[in-house]
């Protein structure tokens, strides 16, 4: 093992062990910004000798940024595909990076709240990651770590089209905020169709679980900024603001209308679902997703005897198989697994004594 | 290219790992690859926004694209239908060598061709710079106009000001000729 998984795997004083606004309903926020270094190819066109030093090179200036002070900057190449994977599901990598690790690397933070890829598709991507609702934060976390990096490196940027990016769907601001959110009350209403149009209309994407392209897995969107030409970031950041609390709003009604309309049947699937959470013998991570959010709806209702926002969101990162087989330390089938996961959450989800 | 695996079912993931120097591939069907726990590799990638603004590229202006094809980034070589079929660009140098087809794409996707965000602390500065510039000759104009002399005269020394801190950068606008001869020769006088 490369990754120092002893310090990873325990959630004390990371970002997502804390607490955030309206954390009932957003897991957590995330701001990144793609920024190419000038007189280079961008990654997926640059030779490998071009790739490896530009690898070099930005470990060596992002030792240098005061939030990596005792960071490792890790070469993906030196990680197993399971450490990959455990990177992916700990949102610190994209696809792109666990597929295929050559020239490529990366740094985070010990609270794991910011981050920088290199070669990614662009050259640096800086994320920076929040529990609940916290554009503004994350924005500035993230473009601190962006001013400290210009003193040290030419970016790739034109008056005109701001900072250049290798796909033109980035380029201007580079950046893309995204919201992590909860809205099992308008999936059960049969209006989060509706609601999403209406998203997608005023220039939002949304997204499944684990971003671009990806399937929507217990009734968790993510809704994100498309557009970042002709716009400052804070205009992005406040419209996306704003929708974010309409959509929660209509979630809020749709939670009254189910209340009113199907109390008993909605608390007896929360209450259902907690049972199986605590009780399975055998459990997949998916099926883990679809539990958790149902659980989740009972929380935001208000129910008793219920765990709470953080255990639910600790539970959805710490079940999933890249966590499971790196706790373990081995390699597991999925049959494994899915006990192990039953196990683990029982023990988790267990009543003081 | 058969599942490593199972060697039944036609390989769908496949994973480069380097260790040591030696290049592991993996080439796994989607049973063997859900089973690896690689499932979230697998949900992902058929509605990116990359995908959508390479079918709008294609799709919306298939002549232009036809006519276009060939031409190349004079820096890394990318040419235009390699582009299109990428959905990404080669170097930074591209946006200038595919500048007229890019910015039709641009204005659909993002309804600008002008950025208004951040800009790196020099390049900032520079911008910041310019609208000050802009700023203040305007207002000189505008004070040589009410013959507001002694005003003028203040301003044409915080624009000289600015222009020697500028030293070594993109040289500023120089003020309209007949606002600093009027303004030079009247300052300090009874306006």
């Amino acid at each position: 093992m490369n990754l120092p998984v002893a310090e990873m795997v325990p959630a004390d004083g990371k970002w997502f062990a804390g607490t955030g606004p309206l954390q009932d309903a957003i897991l957590s926020t995330r701001v990144r910004l793609a920024r190419n270094l000038r007189g280079h190819r961008f990654p997926p066109k640059a030779l490998p000798e071009e790739s490896n030093r530009i690898l070099q090179r930005a470990a060596g200036c992002l030792r240098q940024v005061p939030e990596f002070e005792r960071a490792t900057f890790h070469a993906m190449e030196e990680l197993s595909t399971l450490e990959r994977q455990f990177l992916l599901e700990r949102h610190l990598i994209s696809h792109d990076l666990a597929r295929d690790g050559r020239h490529r690397g990366l740094i985070f933070s010990a609270d794991e709240s910011v981050g920088v890829m290199v070669n990614e598709e662009d050259h640096l991507r800086i994320q920076a990651l929040a529990p609940g609702f916290q554009l503004d934060q994350c924005f500035t976390a993230a473009t601190r770590i962006d001013d400290r990096l210009e003193g040290d490196l030419e970016y790739a940027f034109s008056e005109d089209l701001g900072y250049l990016t290798a796909c033109p769907t980035n380029v201007g601001t580079g950046m893309r905020a995204s919201v992590l959110i909860h809205l099992p009350a308008l999936v059960l209403t049969r209006r989060i169709k509706k609601v999403l149009t209406g998203v997608n209309q005023v220039g939002l994407a949304v997204r499944g679980f684990y971003g671009e392209g990806t399937d929507v897995l217990g009734n968790f969107f993510q809704i994100s900024n498309q557009l970042t030409l002709g716009e400052k970031e804070s205009q992005t950041l406040l419209s996306l603001e704003r929708v974010i609390h309409q959509v929660l709003e209509y979630e809020e009604k749709a939670r009254e209308v189910l209340l009113k309309d199907a109390g008993d049947q909605i608390r007896d699937k929360v209450v259902r679902a907690l049972g199986v959470l605590t009780h399975a013998y055998l459990l997949s991570s998916e099926e883990v997703i679809g539990l958790a959010s149902a659980v989740r709806l009972g929380v935001t209702l208000g129910m008793p005897g219920l765990p709470d926002a953080r255990t639910l969101h600790a539970l959805l990162l710490y079940s999933q198989p890249g966590h499971l087989q790196i706790a373990a330390g081995a390699e597991m089938t999925s049959r494994e697994r899915n006990a192990m996961r039953a196990r683990w959450i029982q023990e988790r989800l267990a009543p003081p004594r | 290219m058969k599942c490593q695996i199972c060697s039944q079912a036609e390989a769908i993931v496949h994973i480069k790992e380097v260790r040591d120097d030696r290049v592991n591939e993996l080439h796994l069907c989607e049973k063997c690859a859900r089973e690896k726990g690689f499932h979230s590799m697998l949900d992902q990638g058929k509605a990116s926004l990359a995908n959508q603004f390479i079918w709008m590229a294609e799709n919306l202006y298939p002549d232009a694209t036809a006519k276009v094809g060939h031409i190349q980034c004079a820096t890394c070589g990318l040419t235009y239908s390699d582009f299109v079929q990428s959905g990404r660009l080669g170097c930074p140098d591209c946006y200038t060598h595919f500048g007229p087809q890019l910015k039709q794409i641009l204005r659909r996707v993002h309804g600008s061709v002008r950025h208004v965000g951040r800009a790196p602390g020099k390049d900032g500065e520079v911008f910041e710079r310019r609208q000050k510039a802009q700023r203040l000759h305007e207002e000189l104009e505008r004070a040589v106009e009410r013959e507001e002399y002694e005003r003028a005269a203040v301003l044409r020394d915080q624009i000289r000001l600015l222009e020697e801190s500028a030293a070594g950068s993109p040289p500023l606008s120089p003020p309209p000729e007949r606002v600093d001869e009027r303004a030079c020769g009247d300052a300090g006088g009874d306006a």
